[in-house]
């Protein structure tokens, strides 16, 4: 409904070129920022821009939901089938709409935690590095072409590695987790690249529908199952998938808070979507080759993930660190949801990737709030903060309580509807490992939890109080949209399975 | 007034009232007053359901769905209706209670014990009146994790300790099996959840291991049950205040888990896939093992509150056990039992209540001869001992007695002989209680002074002795509660006796 009226409202330009406008505006900013005289003036800028970007996305999802077939096609340039084509249909629609609204509420929150943790002269850089990784990220979830999909993705690393090495007047350990994840970040890149470059070799496009279109009669072909190989194993890195999630503790743990919150909400989350994309509008999950690869592989790392490194975070001392590799462990169900390559599996992962970047940047904005005032986030520095910070608290508990998947919390759903694709699939045991992993997340939230509300102050002299404003307002969107999506879910679970129908190729919108 | 608001008061109410105790905070009178005034509304909505269930309606209300097939729908039928009105007509009692407790033992954070308590009502009418196993299984966590602040209330270690065992448990067992299996009927079922007459899984082709595997997972899963070896929550949750142990730990909590169990195997299950399912052998072999060791854990107990908790876990397993005998009188013992054990354990806990807010004792051994200046609490507790030993006029007779019948009819005799070993262990650990309490044998050492001057509070022995009436009277209320029952339970059986030749 408010799709509509904004459809209504939008003028022509804003309605033909919504697609494209979404990374392009972020990216024209960036310079712009670059050369501002003041961080305040960057900061209203960046919300300008990623703003823009949330209304575009908005917009384009209205187009894809009012379009017959559900894709819009947009040739750069009019350039037909020699440019780059940016194609959106309900699934990347809906991991833009994720992207561009969790990077606005994202820059709201900015302000006062850079102003803490970045030196004053830098913050206007700051926030050129952030606005270029978000055109990065959004660049990766538009684009129709896969030479075009690598740029994106390198647009965004290299302005990550930046803002993951701002950490280091926090914490000098930033640097050599932002060098940690360059070398991973290149690798996974390159791996993507060279893959794309076996696949160009055999078809000779670079266009995703184009490929699409030409590899079924090429599926026997052993360079494109190398390069399909090279693809899935780049992407994975990206994703974090275990056990290419090295990168990512280091990175989570010592970055900026504001730079944590905004990846662990979106980051990984794209890469994903980049996979999905790959197995299954571009590759086939028909390909013989494939299927083992679901089963053997997919399946496999996304239960190691979730067993693995829900155990690793209940032993980390670290808050930010524990739920680093919670988010590890929550990819591993994303991971799980796909390899089931049904539409109840994908859109159950497509639902719980929604929903943790609900939860997650709830939790991580929570600790960004925190960090405002005091910079240690050991379990122990959070003791007695339910009763100096509540409103702060009270919205990481709602969080937290839907990273464990309580009912009424997003997080529930998405677990019931994970459980239930795979009881579809006759995957049961697989099942129990969700449960059993969701059982470990009792444990590792329960132990924050415990410290935050019933533990006395473990350093009565540190000053830790409530949140500002400019953060508390967006963290409590999040956290009574964990609530609310718990409890009507119709929205999310549309999406995912709009999304899920058009990834596997079959008829959208029945 | 229409079924639909009712129900919806039924769930609102309690909330309203948290919220008129946060309001009222400052004003203890006031707070008290909005739980008192706030419990008898609620128990004249309940009362206006349950007779409209005896008329043979079934008050609906649905809310919506959170996806499509997971909705938040209500249905209150006969089984519900029971343990609403059993839950909210022992809160006013409680409420009393309560009052005397906290204040005559300067408990602190008042205001927030009785927010929580409401909300754990709340949680338990949800529980009563859910309409499938998404709503079911929602409220019950509901319940749980409003529990948890009661269980910690009063904060020290000990409770800290006790609070968690009470939540890992209660979330564990639910999360790791009861979720579990609620997707998996999800999946069996076609996308549906709803409790229907006669079963949802009835016509649902399955193998038998699946059925078996889903059971257990089912009844393990439902915690608050306490069936062994799940069963060590309940001593632990001991640490909470009595009004707590009172209504939580030997009606609310516990019962909604019995309640859920009865429930499931109903109208999830059905009487003919009950019978079909080769691990409800196993888990009535499990419910009569717990029976007997619970009763000789009891023994061993001198804490109070510790024997009767495993006295609690010994008379939950009769409801499990029922339900699963699967058989029309043994489904009505087990039905029967959710309300005669709650009138029984909820005197026994508000006397052990009494007896420490007059005295600070908890250990048994010191309470001999206490009789003589608590003669009316003491007289409560051996009216509820013999309500639960299952001795006629007292309440407790009945379920014995139809669960009996249930063994019987369902070719187990051994289960006769457990039921009967146990009334025997009741007697030898509730019994001598009162019995050296009123008379002490000659030569014992007077028991100490009160603690607190002029001995209990009023409200806090008026209340247990309220309840002890209760269960004399619910003996001779037996034809109508079973004929309000009997619906729930002869539709199936009716069906069953019209398919023989």
């Amino acid at each position: 409904m408010i799709l509509e009226s904004l459809l209504v409202s939008a003028p022509d330009w804003a309605i033909r070129h919504a697609p494209v406008l979404i990374p392009v505006v972020p990216l024209i900013m960036a310079p712009m920022l670059a050369l501002s005289p003041s961080g305040r003036l960057s900061w209203i800028l960046s919300m300008v821009a990623t703003a823009a970007s949330f209304y575009f996305a908005l917009l384009t999802l209205g187009i894809v939901q009012s379009t017959p077939g559900g894709i819009i096609e947009y040739w750069i340039g009019n350039w037909y089938l020699i440019g780059i084509e940016f194609r959106v249909d309900a699934l990347n629609a809906m991991i833009l709409l994720l992207v561009s609204g969790m990077g606005f509420l994202a820059s709201v929150f900015a302000w006062p935690t850079i102003v803490a943790e970045v030196e004053k002269q830098k913050i206007s850089l700051f926030l050129s590095a952030f606005l270029l990784c978000f055109a990065g990220l959004c660049g990766v979830a538009a684009t129709g072409d896969a030479f075009n999909l690598f740029v994106f993705i390198e647009i965004s690393s290299l302005a990550t590695y930046v803002l993951v090495a701002m950490g280091a007047s926090r914490d000098r350990r930033a640097l050599t987790s932002a060098f940690d994840y360059l070398i991973m970040g290149t690798l996974g890149a390159s791996f993507y690249i060279i893959g794309v470059g076996f696949l160009y070799a055999a078809t000779g496009t670079l266009n995703m529908a184009e490929l699409a279109a030409q590899l079924p009669a090429l599926s026997g072909n052993r360079s494109v199952q190398v390069g399909f190989a090279f693809i899935i194993v780049g992407l994975g890195l990206k994703a974090a998938m275990w056990p290419l999630h090295q990168w990512l503790p280091n990175a989570y743990g010592y970055s900026p808070s504001f730079v944590t919150m905004f990846l662990a909400a979106t980051a990984t989350k794209v890469a994903l979507y980049a996979m999905i994309r790959w197995l299954f509008t571009i590759f086939n999950p028909e390909f013989p080759f494939e299927q083992a690869i679901f089963t053997f592989v997919l399946a496999p790392l996304g239960i190691a993930a979730m067993v693995v490194c829900s155990f690793q975070a209940v032993f980390q001392t670290d808050v930010r660190r524990m739920l680093a590799y919670s988010s590890v462990a929550q990819v591993g169900y994303m991971i799980l949801g796909i390899s089931i390559a049904t539409t109840d599996g994908v859109s159950a992962g497509l639902l719980h990737l929604f929903n943790h970047a609900l939860m997650k940047g709830a939790l991580f904005m929570a600790i960004a709030g925190i960090c405002i005032n005091y910079k240690g986030t050991t379990i122990r520095d959070f003791a007695g903060l339910g009763r100096s910070a509540p409103l702060t608290m009270a919205a990481f508990a709602i969080a937290g309580l839907s990273l464990i998947g309580v009912p009424l919390t997003a997080g529930f759903i998405s677990k019931l509807q994970l459980g239930y694709a795979l009881f579809e699939h006759g995957w049961w045991w697989a099942v129990l490992l969700v449960v059993f992993s969701s059982f470990l997340a009792v444990f590792y939230i329960g132990r924050i939890l415990q410290s935050v509300f019933f533990l006395p102050p473990a350093n009565p002299r540190k000053s830790r109080k409530e949140a500002p404003l400019l953060l508390l307002v967006p963290l409590w969107i999040l956290a009574l949209a964990n609530i609310y999506f718990g409890i009507d879910a119709s929205f999310p679970a549309g999406l995912a399975r709009d999304g899920a129908v058009a990834a596997l190729g079959l008829e959208a919108f029945p | 007034m229409t079924p639909e608001f009712l129900i919806a008061a039924a769930l609102i109410l309690p909330l309203i009232i948290a919220a008129g105790i946060a309001v009222l905070g400052k004003f203890p009178n006031l707070r008290e007053g909005v739980t008192i005034v706030g419990s008898f509304a609620l128990f004249a909505v309940v009362v206006q359901l349950t007779m409209m269930v005896s008329a043979g309606q079934r008050p609906e209300l649905f809310i919506g769905e959170a996806v499509p097939g997971l909705a938040f729908a209500f249905k209150l039928e006969p089984l519900g209706a029971l343990f609403a009105v059993v839950a909210s007509g022992l809160w006013i009692v409680n409420s009393f209670y309560s009052i005397g407790y906290m204040r005559g033992n300067r408990e602190r954070n008042q205001t927030r014990f009785y927010i929580c308590f409401a909300l754990a009502i709340c949680g338990a009418m949800g529980v009563a009146m859910s309409g499938n196993l998404f709503t079911l299984f929602v409220f019950y966590e509901v319940l749980t994790l409003s529990t948890y602040p009661l269980v910690a209330h009063k904060g020290d270690a000990a409770a800290q300790r006790g609070a968690r065992i009470y939540l890992l448990t209660l979330l564990g067992t639910s999360i790791g099996f009861f979720l579990t299996a609620v997707m998996w009927t999800w999946a069996l079922a076609g996308q549906n959840l709803d409790f229907v007459d006669g079963g949802l899984l009835a016509n649902v082709a399955m193998s038998p291991v699946v059925a078996s595997a889903l059971l257990l997972l089912f009844v393990f899963g439902l915690g608050k049950a306490a069936l062994m070896p799940f069963h060590f929550w309940l001593p632990n949750a001991m640490v909470a205040p009595t009004p707590v142990s009172a209504l939580l730990h030997a009606v609310a909590v516990v019962k909604a888990g019995v309640f859920a169990v009865m429930k499931i195997s109903v109208y999830i299950f059905g009487v003919d896939l009950m019978n079909a399912t080769p691990s409800a052998d196993f888990l009535i072999v499990v419910a009569c093992v717990t029976i007997v060791l619970a009763s000789l854990i009891a023994m061993t107990k001198d804490n109070l509150k510790a024997r009767l908790a495993y006295s609690t876990i010994a008379q939950l397993a009769y409801v499990t056990l029922g339900a699963l005998l699967a058989t029309e009188a043994g489904m009505m013992g087990g039905s029967l039992q959710i309300a005669a054990h709650a009138a029984g354990k909820i005197t026994l806990f508000m006397c052990a209540g009494a007896i420490y807010v007059a005295t600070g004792l908890t250990n048994i051994s010191d309470m001999k001869g206490l009789g003589r200046k608590m003669p009316i609490v003491f007289i409560a507790f051996f009216v509820a001992s013999l309500s639960i030993i299952g001795i006629p006029p007292l309440a407790g007779a009945w379920p014995k007695y139809e669960l009996m019948q249930g063994a019987v009819d369902a070719g187990m005799d051994w289960v006769l002989a457990v039921l009967i070993i146990s009334s025997l262990l009741n007697i030898a650990y509730l019994l001598p209680i009162p019995i050296l309490a009123l008379m002490p044998v000659p030569g014992t050492k007077p028991p100490k002074e009160f603690k607190r001057p002029g001995g209990a509070p009023a409200l806090t022995v008026a209340a247990p002795a309220f309840t002890a009436a209760l269960c004399i009277f619910l003996f001779f209320m037996i034809t109508p509660i079973s004929n309000f029952l009997a619906p729930a339970f002869e539709a199936p059986g009716t069906l069953i006796e019209a398919d023989l030749p």
